[in-house]
């Protein structure tokens, strides 16, 4: 379908699918048995430009926006959800800085995440405080000039590899989420080090590690935005990234999607290629258009929100849990279609069916998603009411 | 550092066929690609630039859709691009070729250095770079697998020959053809992707090189294709089974020409 990318976005797509196929897929197989994090890939990306298309043009960015973004984690995730998820994280880490820093917070840390020599990375997970933020336990107490952090977060991708974290913690724990504050944490401050690597399903190129906070102390300088906005923050942060989470579940798809119609076109049964038996095609025209109506809606969101739209919390929503739902249920077919041979290692569906399942969790799982759909709808009724 | 890449617009020989009327190519449809040594070149070119500092100069001769090869040059890094084209330059041979490219090389002046490719994958004559070269009057270093350093006006430089490797030092300016050894070129960035699409190709003819007709092009080219052909494909070879010890034996014969091999 032609979505009529301006030439720029058309650049960016083309440039990953280069990159992804002369730098991921030849080693995608590899990362994903090792478990082993991308560095030569990230800098490639970096050489390429590409942590710039997000960041705003006066922060040595090229301001291209969330669509940039989207089209760019989709080329990637086509190959590889490991590596486009490296990759992604850092646009959810710089978010924070990027809706609530101060200019003085987007000079300091923009240009060096737009470059790619640093990367970043989210922090708002913790063991008791996963879809209810509101059970956060990690706390920032003022001292002076500085916050003392002490907690751990937890599940947090680019975890030991980033530069820059942007972190939610409890400034006022009576006030639950409304005493959270965001901060900026670099590595290397005394007093925050990294639990260990998670042995993960899939997505796992990618880095996610504990980070554990003793007694760490940060310059109040740190602060993003004022204190008790944390939450507010984070909520904007993640409407802002779900996007970039549905373009990687498109993409996905649309991987599993190619393999499964080269596989179907070239595997012979009952003496005949198997696209020619009708089971096979309805499973096929169905990925198609499921993957299809994803991207298109995908797109929308995007565009929605680089055309200035202020409200777009319940369409992130949706698109966010329809295309992760898609890819899934895709690379699950795409399995099926392949049949036995879909299920060993040595071909790349079984990789993909594990990576899509990550996108109906994290950045908010598909539950939490709909409770967010479910109460614009409600609201929006009520309103419509009065 | 002010550094030229010569480059060659060559189709994909992956594609190519040859036209036996006429004895030349045939490159309809077959996709052009920039000459893979000649990426190379431009790589090692834009090393030098990034530790040096300076300028890359992407320059290659051929019809207007040539073009594409420079725009390809300058997203990975080069900051300007020259096209060499006119009616007159058409049906060009190395020598012509070479007199032309060193024509453009002198109107860029001053410049330290030429990069090209060890040779085109079209042609495979190899003479263009050290053609120019000879037409500059500048030292040509061929066959460069790694360029060991560039300080005080000198280039130093491992050929890969037959048998071994040769260390040399020359002055520059200097002509250097360089092999697939010798780096891994880099991916085009999208600052250099949004460069090239805006960019404005220089295209000299051959009155802006002050070139006369009798040295451009076909009249300026001492050589002529009399035939290209084809060579047979060969047959497959001969498959023979059977246990270690008879395929041994039978190799042997083979061999010592009794088992009816070639």
């Amino acid at each position: 379908m032609d979505y009529f990318l301006s030439e720029d976005i058309r650049a960016i797509r083309e440039l990953c699918s280069e990159i992804a196929e002369k730098h991921i897929r030849p080693v995608r197989e590899e990362l994903d048995r090792e478990n082993r994090f991308p560095h030569e890939i990230m800098k490639v990306l970096a050489d390429s430009d590409l942590f710039r298309i997000y960041i705003p043009t006066e922060y040595e960015g090229l301001g291209l926006g969330t669509l940039s973004l989207c089209v760019a984690a989709e080329e990637l995730s086509k190959v590889c959800a490991g590596v486009a998820t490296t990759y992604a994280a850092n646009a959810l880490g710089a978010m924070p800085i990027l809706l609530s820093g101060s200019d003085d917070q987007k000079k300091r840390f923009l240009p060096g995440l737009a470059s790619g020599s640093n990367l970043a990375a989210f922090g708002l997970t913790e063991p008791d405080a996963g879809s209810d933020a509101g059970g956060l336990r990690t706390r920032a107490i003022r001292d002076g000039d500085s916050y003392v952090l002490n907690g751990t977060k937890q599940w947090i991708t680019n975890g030991g590899e980033a530069k820059v974290y942007t972190i939610i913690a409890l400034t006022d724990p009576d006030r639950g989420a409304r005493g959270a504050s965001a901060f900026i944490v670099e590595d290397g401050t005394p007093g925050f080090s990294y639990g260990k690597k998670e042995d993960k399903m899939g997505i796992r190129a990618s880095a996610t590690r504990e980070l554990v906070f003793e007694d760490c102390r940060i310059p109040v300088e740190n602060l993003i935005g004022r204190e008790g906005t944390g939450f507010m923050v984070a909520m904007k942060t993640l409407d802002n990234s779900r996007p970039g989470v549905a373009a990687q579940a498109v993409g996905i798809a649309q991987g599993a999607l190619e393999e499964a119609l080269v596989y179907a076109s070239q595997r012979k049964q009952f003496g005949q290629r198997i696209d020619s038996f009708q089971g096979i095609q309805f499973m096929l025209a169905d990925m198609a258009t499921q993957v299809e109506a994803a991207r298109a809606l995908t797109y929308s969101v995007a565009r929605m929100i680089d055309g200035g739209v202020k409200k777009f919390e319940k369409e992130a929503a949706m698109a966010k849990v329809f295309a992760s739902d898609v890819a899934m249920k895709v690379t699950t077919d795409a399995v099926q279609i392949f049949g036995g041979y879909g299920y060993m290692k040595e071909y790349p569906v079984e990789k993909m069916m594990r990576d899509a399942k990550i996108t109906q969790i994290y950045e908010g799982t598909n539950q939490i998603q709909r409770n967010v759909i479910a109460s614009a709808l409600i609201r929006e009724t009520a309103s419509r009411e009065k | 550092m002010r550094i030229v890449v010569a480059m060659k617009q060559v189709p994909d020989t992956a594609e190519v066929r040859i036209d036996p009327e006429r004895n030349t190519l045939v490159r309809d449809g077959v996709p052009s690609i920039m000459n893979p040594f000649d990426a190379y070149a431009l790589e090692e070119g834009l090393r030098w630039k990034d530790a040096l500092g300076g300028e890359v100069i992407a320059l290659t001769m051929g019809p207007p859709q040539a073009e594409a090869i420079l725009r390809e040059a300058v997203s990975m890094g080069a900051d300007q691009a020259v096209l060499l084209s006119d009616r007159a330059f058409a049906g060009a041979d190395t020598w012509a070729t070479s007199h032309t490219l060193a024509a453009a090389v002198a109107k860029l002046a001053p410049v330290d250095l030429v990069l090209t490719g060890k040779q085109a994958i079209d042609g495979d004559t190899a003479q263009t770079g050290p053609g120019m070269a000879a037409t500059l009057d500048w030292p040509q270093l061929t066959f460069v697998g790694r360029v060991l350093g560039i300080e005080g006006g000198r280039i130093r430089v491992e050929r890969y020959v037959e048998g071994g490797v040769e260390t040399l030092d020359s002055s520059l300016p200097a002509v250097v053809t360089v092999l697939k050894d010798a780096n891994t070129p880099r991916m085009p960035s999208l600052r250099g992707k949004m460069k090239a699409r805006s960019l404005q190709v220089t295209v000299w003819t051959a009155a802006d090189l002050g070139l006369p007709q009798s040295e451009t092009g076909l009249e300026g080219s001492p050589t002529r294709v009399v035939r290209i052909a084809t060579p047979e494909s060969r047959s497959g070879g001969e498959i023979h089974r059977g246990s270690p010890e008879e395929l041994a034996a039978i190799l042997a014969d083979i061999l010592l020409g009794e088992g009816g091999g070639e």
